[in-house]
């Protein structure tokens, strides 16, 4: 008398159980496609064949390396002024501050958040995971524009860095990978890094 | 011949009684007595949470570090408000729906008897796992009730794993007690109890178990992903991997606000009982009740993000989370002007449950008060993280949850034990409580708008009066509890010999049963019409 409601039920907790799962994805969707928390597409954008000469906006760049990371970049410049739809170049100093090989990741973020849509990067180190020898020192060189649909008020805008070593849990997926290929959105996303040029 | 002395001459024929010590409440699957156990576990739990808190309240007495040092603070206000919440307030209203409502909707027993065995005895085994965190090196969960990520996945120590298993099987169990409570609602009621028929407090708890159901399994999803975040390399929640600290927030409060529902529905259900029997009046607009707590229960599912207006949602989101919230006012409003109605013109008189259920209607709506002015969105910003959202939850958690369980225990202890607790006692502990748990948390709502933030164990010395007035109220309202202790006891010991109708206002299945209710009731469906 009890088993059909009670089979429905559990259905149900399982279905939830599920649902925080898929609430995963559906964020990353969600935030995608409305361009909100400042998640920027790591891909590789088509210049623009339009210039905005009416308007300046003034681009900053900030770095952060986490503190497990071994890593500093830096900017060449603090800051730039960019006309909208105009290719501009950016030179990042990276150095790995420890006496071992060291892959870094680094995830963009721009503020304000709803800014992050309308930044697009031709070239940038943050497309790739970037492999380090003790104490080197290298240079990458960030291509950008900002797009003309910018909302005009907003006229300053940060770029920012978050500076992971990922050195370990690229072993450590990378064997995941093989054993459960889609199991994870973080991986996923590796690969859709994968085979894009560096900066 | 009256449906009592049928029970009696029932209870006689099969009489395979219950097994008598440890076996008998280890084996039982008997409603009565998971109900009991669930509600004496609940009242240890409770006492135990409370024991943190007075540790809280001590180191925060004066400014200055005091007793404990900081990561041990963390601690207590992270496993109190655990304990609390999943130890005492939810195991409390599961236990009084074990007990009433298999007798208020005329079943013999809960649908699943063996189950709710289960149900009830893992309960224990994930406080203890929980508590033990405590003692060992590197100490207990220090992230706060709500294990924001990265807290409790990169600063976390590794205890974490028993957190994360003592979560699951609290959850586990809940899911198992709601299941339960459906099962019952839905299958068992008696010929002619139809559901608008049904008495609030049955309804009530039929909606927080759908809530449970919904939300208890995200729950274990956002723990799971704790463990894994953790423990196995993934990074849900970890931006160098691809994942989002702000969506462990979003997950867990997608679960964490209708867990508040699940807290306050089920103590709506009691109130909606007592304040009738005490006015000797129906219930003004029943069928509202029933769809103000639908509502409330539906738009408890849109609301989530205003615990996260400082993340840094767009406008929109925030306009939208903001006026949904406020929203949520109108059904609440709905019942609280339903209750003052059904007391409008009756013949009021004041035991200690209709004082309960008086104190938790002024309280609870000043807590809901503050809750609305926390859904002000540029308000909150004030107010995030300040003792000002401690003042509105204690508001609606102790005044409201913890008064209403307090109301629940006088008005039925009668009935379950056959005995009147102790009257003079009783008056104690509510004017005990009643003033101490204001100078309590009346007062936090004040160094709250002055800035004095949440969790941590020093304060700004233009804090320090206040706080020492906090404190002083919290060692009343603890040792007041202990009166509660003493009159619970004393009732089941013995007392004055109550009626079956212990309440002459009183309505519902549950009183035409003997007092004190025989282990077997409602063999027999009673013909309800």
């Amino acid at each position: 008398m009890h088993t059909p409601l009670i089979k429905k039920l559990i259905l149900a907790v399982l279905g939830m159980f599920a649902f925080a799962f898929a609430l995963v994805p559906l964020y990353d969707v969600f935030c995608d496609i409305t361009g909100l928390n400042g998640k920027i597409d790591l891909v590789v954008a088509e210049q623009s064949d339009r210039v905005d000469e009416s308007r300046v906006v003034d681009v900053s760049f900030t770095t952060h390396a986490k503190s497990s990371a071994p890593f500093s970049v830096e900017a060449q410049q603090y800051s730039v002024i960019v006309q909208p739809g105009k290719l501009s170049e950016v030179e990042f100093i990276a150095r790995n501050l420890s006496d071992s090989a060291r892959i870094m990741q680094a995830i963009p973020s721009v503020s304000p958040g709803q800014a992050a849509k309308y930044l697009h990067k031709l070239a940038c180190f943050c497309f790739d995971q970037q492999s380090l020898q003790a104490n080197q020192t290298m240079k990458f060189t960030l291509r950008f524009y900002v797009d003309t649909e910018l909302p005009t008020d907003v006229q300053e805008l940060t770029l920012s860095y978050t500076l992971y070593d990922v050195t370990d849990s690229m072993a450590t997926s990378n064997l995941k990978q093989k054993n459960t290929p889609d199991q994870l959105v973080s991986l996923a996303e590796d690969v859709s890094l994968r085979g894009h040029e560096n900066g | 011949m009256s449906i009592a002395a049928e029970e009696q001459k029932a209870s006689h024929e099969h009489s395979h009684g219950a097994p008598s010590g440890l076996k008998r409440w280890l084996y039982t699957t008997n409603h009565k007595d998971i109900g009991s156990l669930y509600l004496l576990f609940s009242l240890l739990m409770f006492l135990t949470g409370g024991a943190m808190a007075m540790v809280i309240r001590a180191e925060l007495f004066q400014p200055g570090m005091q007793l404990v040092d900081p990561h041990f603070f963390n601690q207590m206000t992270t496993v109190h408000g655990l304990v609390m919440v999943f130890g005492a307030v939810m195991p409390a209203f599961t236990g009084l729906a074990n007990w009433m409502i298999p007798m208020m909707v005329g079943a013999p027993d809960m649908a699943l008897p063996r189950m709710n065995n289960w149900s009830f005895w893992i309960l224990p085994f994930a406080f203890a796992i929980l508590l033990m965190s405590l003692f060992m090196e590197g100490g207990g969960p220090a992230f706060g009730w709500t294990f924001y990520a990265p807290l409790s996945t990169t600063y976390s120590n590794d205890n974490t794993a028993l957190f994360v298993f003592a979560v699951h099987i609290m959850g586990i169990s809940s899911i198992m007690g709601a299941i339960n409570v459906i099962v019952t609602i839905v299958n068992m009621r008696a010929p002619g109890m139809t559901w608008m028929k049904l008495p609030l407090f049955v309804w009530t708890w039929l909606i927080t178990a759908f809530l449970l159901i919904a939300v208890m399994p995200v729950l274990a999803g956002a723990v799971t992903m704790v463990l894994t975040d953790k423990y196995f390399g993934t990074s849900f929640f970890d931006a160098a991997g691809g994942g989002d600290p702000v969506m462990f927030q979003h997950i867990f409060w997608f679960f964490g606000h209708p867990e508040v529902y699940i807290m306050i529905l089920p103590a709506f259900g009691i109130i909606s009982t007592i304040v009738p029997t005490f006015s000797r009046k129906k219930l003004f607009g029943y069928a509202s009740m029933v769809y103000a707590t639908s509502s409330i229960a539906l738009l408890s599912f849109v609301v989530w993000a205003h615990h996260m207006f400082t993340t840094g949602m767009p406008l929109a989101g925030e306009l939208f989370f903001m006026y949904a919230t406020m929203l949520i006012s109108v059904p609440t409003g709905v019942k609280v002007f339903n209750w003052v109605a059904t007391m409008w013109r009756g013949a009021i008189s004041f035991e200690i449950p209709m004082m309960f259920a008086i104190a938790f209607i002024v309280l609870f709506t000043l807590g809901g008060f503050s809750g609305l002015m926390l859904a002000i969105t540029p308000a909150d910003f004030q107010y995030h993280d300040t003792y000002f959202v401690v003042a509105h939850f204690h508001y609606v958690l102790v005044t409201g949850a913890v008064f209403s369980i307090m109301a629940a225990a006088y008005y039925w202890l009668p009935k379950w034990t056959g005995n009147m607790y102790n009257e003079t006692l009783a008056q104690w502990h509510f004017w005990m409580s009643l003033v101490s748990v204001n100078v309590l948390f009346f007062p936090m709502h004040f160094v709250g708008l002055a800035g004095m933030p949440r969790r941590i164990p020093d304060y700004a010395l233009q804090f320090a009066d206040f706080n020492a007035i906090i404190s002083v109220g919290g060692f009343v309202f603890g040792l007041s509890q202990l009166l509660f202790v003493a009159v619970v006891f004393k009732c089941i010991r013995g007392g004055e010999s109550v009626p079956n109708k212990v309440w002459d206002g009183a309505e519902g299945l549950e009183w035409e049963v003997a007092s004190p209710a025989p282990y077997h009731t409602f063999s027999k469906p009673p013909k309800v019409d």
